[in-house]
């Protein structure tokens, strides 16, 4: 009890990221069963594979890695701001990866439409007559892409929130383990697209 | 719970700029060596850089580094048990 009678706050910095980290192992269980799926149906069909590969665009692919890497960057130097007790550059690091998350999903959003302009979308006659291996590539490429666009944006909302904590000083350098556990977030976000990348975008 | 983790000292900002420059570099050599070196070659690179590229941003962006043994097993088990079933996966289907 402190002297005015008030139970300090319950702080349990370690259980907190022990906790995250369990999170996060369960979302790479949740791709992996998408990765899994991806293996199979790719040894079945090795050459259908291969054909539906090449109609990605392996340089925005590449071009879109790098904006995550970018990102990740940007988490580590707002975290490490914040843990050196730079709590005023926080805000700046953190603006600047979801700067880089929204450029992110405009190039997902040029992705998509152009594949949707060329048939190549769910639901589309053109895709529906393709062979069973480019369907299923197809298929697996717009569950694995748009499954991680969502933990894109949902990687944003929660950094959004921890450097508003930030900036209001509810969270200090004393204390860094909000803004700890949602840059792991964005990290495996980074790490799982990391993944994609050779899967879908060079596998032809 | 595993005990706390050591307190490590803090990484200087260029040693994160300088793991951001190998990861784009190794993006640069897993597009180069797919593009280039199709097949087999292609895939010995992904199966190389994909991982260790995985492996730099636990480590110095996740600060693996600085977590106690738990962490690390827990790791380590979730990439066990991922390689056990792809491998049963394929062992399955090249055999069929």
């Amino acid at each position: 009890m402190t002297a005015a009678g008030h139970a300090a706050p319950h702080r349990d910095d370690a259980g907190s990221r022990m906790g995250m980290w369990l999170f996060l192992l369960s979302e790479l269980l949740l791709f992996s069963g998408l990765f899994i799926a991806y293996a199979a149906y790719r040894s079945i069909h090795r050459e259908e594979f291969h054909h539906a590969g090449a109609e990605l665009n392996a340089a925005l692919g590449a071009a879109n890695t790098v904006v995550l890497l970018t990102s990740s960057l940007t988490v580590a130097l707002g975290v490490r701001a914040l843990r050196v007790g730079r709590e005023r550059e926080v805000p700046r690091w953190i603006g600047a990866t979801i700067l880089l998350a929204l450029a992110f999903l405009a190039v997902k959003a040029i992705e998509w439409t152009t594949k949707y302009r060329h048939g190549l979308f769910p639901g589309r006659p053109e895709l529906a007559a393709l062979p069973p291996g480019e369907r299923l590539f197809f298929g697996l490429y717009f569950a694995a892409t748009g499954l991680h666009a969502l933990h894109v944006v949902a990687g944003a909302v929660v950094l959004s929130v921890a450097a508003a904590l930030v900036a209001r000083g509810r969270v200090r350098s004393d204390a860094p383990v909000v803004l700890e556990n949602a840059g792991l977030y964005w990290h495996l976000v980074d790490v799982i697209w990391i993944i994609i990348l050779p899967l879908f975008y060079l596998a032809a | 719970m595993s005990a706390p983790p050591t307190p490590h000292a803090e990484l200087p900002a260029r040693t994160l700029v300088g793991v951001w420059s190998a990861l784009v570099a190794l993006t640069g050599a897993l597009v180069a060596a797919n593009r280039y070196a199709p097949g087999n070659p292609g895939i010995v690179a992904t199966m190389v850089i994909t991982p260790a590229k995985v492996s730099l941003v636990l480590w110095y962006f996740m600060h693996l580094r600085e977590e106690g043994r738990a962490v690390r097993y827990m790791l380590l088990t979730a990439a066990c048990t991922i390689t056990i079933f792809v491998g049963l996966l394929m062992l399955d289907y090249s055999f069929r």
